[in-house]
């Protein structure tokens, strides 16, 4: 099954930690790889926390582990992912004359799969 | 004043530097006490979770100062490459500079200069579109000292700094007792719009959970009801997600305050509007002065990326994205801004100063950045070190050099770096490729005859650019 999501970026503390200690580090690689996701969405997904999905934006694609946000930290729809290379790969190249492109709040989707390709 | 005193506790008589400064985050908090225990930090008083970890994870990395191509070489020969790759470059793109003294940056500028190059810091993908807004319509702004001194409404706009400035509630804008706030905390309302319940969110007094995208009408809602206009209540719930009377008790309290301050993040820049967003929440703040005292700041991220914009603004005029090919400074946000330049796949070299693109941007730019020639500088290995046909490893600013930075309210603060390094600094190689840049002009316009200035020659540029 494949839903459309919207995806939110973000730092998180444990990411910045990461950096500190080394990119190529545990610290920065397990917490830029970890997709969280809304209960409900888990649910309605049929995911644990732990399980593979793919997420794929109009300009690229992912595979990430997934575990469940705390309480209410996130409304259904809506994914969080720590800024690091993987979340970097789904945006466009267009700035749309910003110089900046959308990095924040862009739709995907995504799908479980068995295990990472 | 710093002061370096040993540590009469230790047997070992450690040394001890006092108001060091911390370079990790935009507030620039530098209370530090640290306590150095030969060549490692082992203790760092004040520091919050991202300061620890920026000084006790610190060591002079073991590679090589300099390789080529992957292979130890000498920085002097890595100081010659990278000139002759600038030099001989169409279209040179300098980049990074956010984590690094301004002094570094004066020094990029002036290469960029000399070059013709195209110059762009990580403003351009943080809040470069913030810098666009304040062009558009200017700043109400204050240094964090006053925000702790005066700030009874304080506002988080898509930023979260519990988890990316973990100081900035404590020791600037929420907790801390000011001349005017006696009871600190309890003085204070804040309030937090943003479209997950983050943690800065859990330390608020109101959480406005707007619908994402919709922080542009958002804003313009409240701008509405700051100037009294009537709004449809099913247009606003339809276009927020939020009803009319939760921006009306909002728009009532900012009004009662006696001094607020709205603090925003990437969560405006980053997504749809970008600066269409950064500008709706600074004329939000410029109306709010119709009725009490308002200002408006962005949370910068990088320890001195409001110091790259500074430098860049006293150097060229423009705060990023500015391109020297003409021989004199064009701003373009969109044409001349790192992004668009590699996406575009129009850099033929590259120089990375302290930034990590191979890592955080788009995979177009991260593609034509792979396949150009480029210098990187960094104090630790990085996916862009990697990549780098030359990779200098540098000293880490702050805690082995020297020099100033901006914090986020432009305030510029100097470092007290508290251990040697074997390492160059940035700044050092930064200048002696500026001088061997200056040198190569000169033997090419000589070999030329043609044109005697230290600039080089561009009619490869042509008059159709």
């Amino acid at each position: 099954m494949t839903e459309t999501y919207i995806l939110i970026p973000g730092r998180t503390s444990k990411q910045g930690v990461g950096i500190s200690e080394g990119k190529f580090g545990e610290t920065y690689q397990s917490e830029t790889t970890c997709l969280q996701v809304a209960s409900e969405d888990m649910t309605s997904c049929g995911l644990t926390d732990g399980d593979w999905v793919r997420l794929e934006s109009e300009f690229g694609q992912i595979e990430v582990v997934v575990k469940a946000a705390r309480k209410d930290e996130l409304p259904s729809g809506l994914l969080f992912i720590p800024y690091g290379d993987l979340s970097s790969r789904l945006m466009g190249g267009d700035t749309h004359g910003t110089g900046m492109p959308t990095s924040k709040g862009f739709d995907v989707t995504m799908q479980p799969i068995a295990s990472p390709s | 004043m710093a002061t370096v005193t040993p540590d009469a506790s230790s047997e070992n008589e450690l040394k001890v530097v006092t108001d060091a400064t911390c370079t990790f985050c935009g507030c620039v908090c530098d209370d530090i006490d640290l306590t150095v225990d030969g060549d490692h930090i082992v203790k760092a008083k004040r520091a919050c979770v991202l300061g620890k970890a920026w000084f006790l994870n610190h060591t002079a990395d073991d590679r090589p100062s300099c390789l080529i191509h992957g292979k130890p070489a000498s920085v002097e020969a890595g100081i010659e490459r990278s000139a002759e790759m600038l030099v001989s470059a169409r279209y040179p793109l300098i980049y990074g500079l956010s984590d690094t003294t301004s002094e570094s940056q004066r020094t990029a500028v002036g290469i960029a200069d000399w070059v013709g190059a195209n110059i762009d810091t990580t403003s351009s993908v943080c809040h470069g579109p913030t810098g666009m807004a304040l062009q558009g319509v200017g700043e109400v702004t204050a240094s964090l000292g006053e925000v702790r001194n005066r700030g009874d409404m304080i506002i988080f706009w898509g930023a979260n700094p519990a988890e990316s400035h973990p100081r900035h509630f404590t020791r600037y804008s929420l907790t801390p007792k000011g001349m005017f706030l006696p009871n600190g905390r309890k003085d204070r309302t804040c309030v937090v719009v943003d479209v997950r319940k983050t943690k800065s969110a859990k330390a608020a007094d109101i959480f406005i959970p707007v619908k994402p995208r919709s922080d542009f009408e958002a804003l313009w809602a409240l701008r509405a009801l700051a100037n009294d206009v009537e709004l449809d209540p099913n247009q606003v719930l339809h276009d927020t997600g939020i009803e009319l009377s939760v921006w009306q008790d909002l728009m009532t309290r900012m009004k009662a305050a006696k001094y607020g301050a709205i603090f925003f993040g990437m969560g405006l820049t980053m997504t749809r509007g970008k600066h269409a967003n950064a500008e709706a929440l600074l004329a939000l703040a410029r109306d709010m002065n119709k009725h009490t005292r308002f200002i408006c700041k962005p949370n910068r991220g990088h320890g001195n990326v409001t110091g790259a914009d500074n430098v860049m603004a006293w150097r060229t005029g423009y705060p990023f994205g500015v391109n020297f090919m003409r021989g004199y400074p064009r701003f373009n946000p969109g044409e001349y801004t790192a992004s668009d330049v590699l996406a575009r796949k129009e850099a033929d070299a590259a120089m990375i100063i302290a930034a990590d693109p191979m890592a955080n941007f788009s995979q177009p730019a991260r593609d034509h950045l792979k396949a150009i020639p480029y210098i990187a500088f960094d104090p630790k290995e990085t996916p862009t070190t990697r990549a780098a046909e030359v990779a200098f490893t540098v000293a880490t600013y702050g805690i082995n050099v020297p020099g100033t930075v901006y914090r986020m309210d432009d305030v510029p603060i100097s470092l007290r770096p508290a251990l040697e390094c074997h390492h160059p600094s940035d700044l050092e190689i930064l200048k002696a490729i500026e001088k061997q840049v200056q040198k190569l002009n000169m033997e090419n316009a000589m070999a030329q005859s043609k044109d005697t200035s230290l600039r080089p020659a561009r009619e490869n540029f042509g008059s159709n650019e």
